[in-house]
């Protein structure tokens, strides 16, 4: 007779794998006792309720779904048409907005110094917000993508990385004249995790892909930017 | 359902939104359990549902049909989950739906709430990893090796994850139910 199961082996038996310890537990009331206990404690598990849904559910989900589809993704934003100059154009008229106010602002008396920063950086934090989560889409696509069996392209990611650094500069620059610190703080994070990806090779391998994501997630910068960009978009919409 | 999925899913990849609309008719409801088992928490498994169907939209042009789609979508509602309990640093208290049960007398109302109360703060004390590989594992039925590639880890790491939480639960479990 095999020795006792491990506790491992309970578990998968439990799962459906492991059958070689069926017939060791057949004779041992020890390990069918232990197993039935395991099997109780699992079986319990199934007791962990989920809140039902609605019967319209489904057209709710897909109601706002839809919505930021429209707004957003319909078709890949890289895939647009002239994107690397409008990127640039957009980043570059906050710069010039962002140092016309700080002009303005130098020059005003104190109450509308204070009217032209709010104004300031609410310019800021609009170009900032639509840069975010474009970075964040670039990044989630990486961290996401399931192990190629060969090569995986990531060519559209590569792409627009290197448009996105370009606009991070820039970005990073304004928001360090507005005095924005924790926008600076945080682009300053993004722009190396960008420039990786902008010097990737177009094709990785498994390996490449998961050296790429792990530099991705060590930093943690996807999590920073969602959560900052979730914010920034709150900010937005007030 | 898997023959469908593969249909709507080519016409989605074409462009066919309507397509698409069915791939989230036939999954919404079956990914929100997952989300709402992963995180215990009803606001974040809705956020969740939608940023899952966001991501697998832009990414559909990689889905190769090696798993069915509700599995490739189970990934990436995973990884929603995991960065979002990353986000925060830890789990959200979980919860407690105390009327699911099937109206139990007293006595089984008290240990049958004691007992999902047990299991929700387990749940919680998980890691975000553990979590996310029990749940794939327990409720989803999905195999290591899918669980591993879900997560990004090894299968060694993802089987590790799964006794980490069974030991756990039992050790919290058992004496209520033996």
């Amino acid at each position: 007779m095999m020795n006792h199961p491990s506790e491992e082996q309970f578990v998968l038996y439990y799962y459906g794998e492991a059958a070689e310890i069926a017939p060791h537990m057949d004779g041992c009331d020890a390990c069918r006792a232990t197993y039935h206990a395991l099997q109780r404690v699992l079986n319990t598990v199934d007791s962990f309720p989920v809140p039902e849904r609605p019967a319209d559910y489904e057209d709710r989900v897909w109601a706002s779904v839809e919505q930021r589809l429209d707004r957003r993704v319909r078709r890949p934003w890289w895939q647009r048409p002239q994107l690397t100059p409008w990127l640039a154009a957009a980043a570059m008229a906050v710069m010039v907005v962002s140092a016309f106010l700080a002009g303005r602002a130098w020059r005003q008396p104190a109450p509308v110094q204070v009217a032209d920063r709010g104004v300031r950086e609410r310019v800021l934090l609009v170009a900032v917000g639509d840069h975010l989560e474009r970075s964040q889409t670039v990044l989630a696509e990486l961290v996401n993508a399931g192990a190629p069996l060969g090569k995986l392209d990531i060519s559209y990611e590569r792409q627009a990385a290197e448009d996105l650094v370009e606009s991070n500069r820039l970005y990073r620059q304004t928001a360090s004249a507005s005095g924005d610190v924790a926008t600076e703080s945080l682009l300053d994070e993004l722009e190396p995790v960008l420039l990786e990806i902008a010097h990737s090779p177009s094709q990785l391998s498994a390996g490449e892909l998961r050296s790429l994501r792990s530099q991705i997630e060590d930093r943690g910068i996807l999590f920073k930017v969602k959560v900052f960009g979730t914010r920034v978009a709150q900010t937005n919409s007030l | 359902m898997e023959d469908s999925d593969s249909v709507a899913v080519a016409r989605a990849k074409a462009g066919d939104g309507d397509a698409y609309r069915a791939l989230v008719d036939r999954h919404s409801r079956g990914v929100f359990r997952l989300a709402f088992r992963m995180t215990g928490n009803e606001q974040d498994a809705e956020d969740i549902v939608q940023e899952t169907f966001l991501r697998a939209y832009k990414q559909l042009h990689r889905y190769e049909s090696r798993a069915s789609f509700g599995t490739w979508l189970y990934r990436i509602a995973a990884n929603c989950s995991l960065d979002l309990a990353r986000s925060r640093g830890r789990h959200p208290q979980t919860e407690l739906l105390e009327n699911a049960s099937n109206a139990p007398g007293p006595d089984r109302l008290l240990a049958g709430g004691e007992v999902r109360r047990t299991v929700s703060e387990t749940l919680d004390q998980l890691s975000a990893q553990e979590r996310a590989a029990f749940v794939l594992r327990h409720f989803e039925g999905q195999s290591i090796e899918e669980i591993a590639s879900s997560l990004g880890v090894s299968g060694a790491a993802a089987k590790h994850s799964i006794f980490r939480a069974v030991q756990k639960l039992r050790r919290a479990l058992e004496p209520l139910v033996t």
